[in-house]
């Protein structure tokens, strides 16, 4: 059932709206479930996730036990005009949590987003990456993470569980508001910008499902992917342009790579020349990997998680 | 003056990123005062009123007022690259330099930028950030300070030494914590926020304010010499005000075509009109706002069209 859950006029004859799609299963004393996305217009996997979520959940509704509320697009203006954040406004969705009815709009919006989650059991917030990298999918919680939180996460089957103060869920973030409130939530990283993985987000909804299972939401059939790393930010080397220039990868995404590869180059159309070879720290994994090249200074060309061989 | 450049980056298909710093006085002497121009590719006044200090120092200069034994140093650009091409935002990843602080040497590209930027004004014992806000509006010229412990009230007492009608502190939300003005004095500096009128256009009369108020503070720091304040401005008497205290009037029910029938500055008094909403279609009116107080206006919304739930005016209320 559609309903909306924030609306707020613009200046010629239209509303910004914000709408959830309830689903309730047979018990309506069960748990409540909500699945975020949609928070920056140019990151789309999460929108396939919504509707493949919502299609299996219609197609079964016996199994349903409890109630998922989908969120597909907290940023209606930013995605349906390819921009990140939302137009008009400098402010950053993602770090306007936990809102302010007394704020501008953009705070307004986010507080009734909030407030509206609160009280679920569980919250799943789906991030893709920008237009430039490509991720595995993973879930990105706080340093010190609860053991409840990582248990949580690997339901969900990620490739990896990144435990690292990232921006998403240290500092103001939904994650962390939520959390502090008592509504167990997880970060999920995934894909690259302005693209859509079906394969990613299946694995996802299929994640989201056995999540919805352990807390007694879902009866149906789900499917488990091998039990995610679990990894500290010390275990990932973060490979970062040292010069500007065309980043040409010599490797794939989710490759295994030696000590001492060469990952790329940062080549000079102008003069024909390779200004530097970037090659890995570490044997490993490169679950993060470049995919515009054009690069700057400290653009992120990939990232490689340790293992030892 | 000696002018050099405080960082450099180079950038693929244009000229290297250079951040030029001009310095003033001794330089050997004591680190007294560091001036932050724009952070982001829109604040031409801000850009302006450096390069008008720039100019008003190197006179000083020439003409003996500058301290034997103090430095200054003004940073009228830290993000040329982005104030070239006429975005806001870094161009390649939108990243706002002004929330990259502290910043990280070997980090993504405006860390790097903010990391240099931060090494070399944190070495200064005062700090001075020309800002603009995240709205489209003007400001009653104003100096603003992070409160945050008790570098911070020794701040907000030397900060009526701008002369500049009002100094409003505010106390940090998380969404700051990656300012320079916050890191800053994190650092140990008296970090000061100057805003005035405008950010993306010229405004000459705000800008004389705001170099104005710059030389007094310099003044009364001896950096300059008494008879430097000569070339300013009348000062204010300085009033404190807590960010908290401001009134907002924002669009409760409506949308559309904003008209506002006062400037910033003004006197209003309680019950006054201020500003209308009218529809987009006929101009009929759908919202009257009205001065819940009486006060001056201190922010006003200059976009014309306008949507729910925005803030159009804040007023300063009389003590």
């Amino acid at each position: 059932m559609k309903q909306t859950v924030f609306s707020a006029m613009l200046p010629i004859g239209e509303s910004l709206v914000v709408q959830k799609n309830r689903m309730r299963g047979t018990r309506r004393d069960g748990p409540r479930i909500a699945v975020v996305t949609g928070m920056y217009g140019d990151e789309l996997e999460g929108q396939f996730v919504a509707f493949e979520l919502a299609r299996r959940l219609n197609d079964s509704p016996g199994d349903l036990r409890g109630t998922v509320d989908i969120y597909p697009a907290l940023n209606p203006l930013g995605l349906s005009s390819h921009e990140h954040g939302v137009p008009q406004f400098d402010i950053d969705l993602e770090r306007t949590f936990p809102g302010n009815p007394d704020g501008n709009l953009t705070e307004v919006l986010a507080d009734a987003v909030f407030r509206d989650i609160l009280g679920a059991r569980a919250c799943v917030v789906i991030h893709s990456s920008d237009a430039y990298v490509r991720e595995m999918t993973q879930v990105r919680i706080d340093e010190s993470p609860t053991t409840d939180l990582v248990d949580l996460a690997s339901l969900l089957n990620p490739q990896i569980i990144w435990a690292r103060a990232a921006l998403s869920t240290s500092g103001p973030s939904l994650a962390r508001a939520l959390n502090a409130r008592g509504c167990a939530t997880v970060v999920v990283e995934m894909g690259a910008g302005m693209s859509v993985s079906k394969d990613s987000g299946s694995w996802l909804v299929e994640g989201i499902l056995r999540l919805m299972e352990r807390l007694h939401a879902w009866a149906g059939s789900t499917i488990a992917l091998p039990y995610p790393r679990v990894v500290r930010g010390g275990n990932v080397a973060v490979l970062a342009a040292s010069d500007p220039g065309l980043f040409l990868s010599y490797v794939g995404h989710g490759d295994r790579v030696r000590r001492g590869d060469v990952v790329g180059s940062i080549v000079n159309p102008l003069e024909g020349t390779i200004t530097s070879e970037v090659r890995t720290p570490c044997n490993g994994l490169v679950f993060s990997l470049r995919t515009y090249p054009v690069v700057q200074p400290g653009s992120l060309l990939a990232r490689i998680l340790e293992e030892e061989r | 003056m000696r002018s050099g450049v405080v960082y450099q980056m180079d950038v693929p298909y244009r000229e290297p990123v250079r951040i030029r710093g001009f310095e003033f006085g001794n330089e050997r002497g004591a680190r007294t005062c560091a001036v932050v121009g724009s952070t982001r590719g829109n604040e031409v006044q801000q850009t302006f009123i450096c390069a008008r200090l720039v100019a008003l120092l190197a006179n000083l200069e020439r003409e003996g007022m500058i301290s034997a034994n103090k430095s200054v140093l003004v940073i009228p650009c830290i993000n040329p690259f982005s104030m070239n091409v006429q975005q806001r935002f870094w161009p390649v990843d939108r990243a706002d330099v002004n929330r990259s602080f502290p910043g990280d040497a070997q980090g993504g590209t405006t860390e790097r930028i903010a990391a240099a930027i931060l090494r070399v004004a944190q070495t200064y014992e005062h700090g001075i950030q020309l800002c603009s806000f995240n709205q489209q509006g003007d400001f009653l010229p104003h100096v603003r300070i992070s409160h945050q412990g008790a570098i911070s009230d020794l701040s907000a007492t030397i900060a009526r030494d701008f002369g500049l009608p009002y100094v409003v502190t505010r106390v940090p939300s998380a969404f700051d914590e990656m300012t320079l003005n916050y890191v800053w004095q994190q650092h140990g500096t008296h970090a000061f926020s100057l805003y005035s009128k405008a950010t993306d256009r010229i405004d000459k009369g705000s800008a004389q304010l705001v170099t104005d108020a710059v030389l007094r503070y310099l003044v009364a720091r001896d950096i300059l010499a008494p008879a430097a304040i000569k070339a300013t401005g009348p000062a204010s008497a300085s009033e404190l005000l807590h960010e908290v205290d401001l009134v907002d009037l924002r669009t409760r029910r409506s949308a559309g075509f904003l008209i506002t029938t006062v400037r910033v500055g003004d006197r209003v008094r309680k019950g006054q009109k201020l500003a209308q909403v009218l529809d987009a279609y006929d101009t009929h009116v759908l919202e009257t706002l009205q001065a819940p107080v009486d006060g001056r206006v201190f922010f006003m919304r200059t976009d014309s069209l306008v949507q729910q739930h925005m803030v159009v005016l804040r007023i300063a209320p009389d003590a």
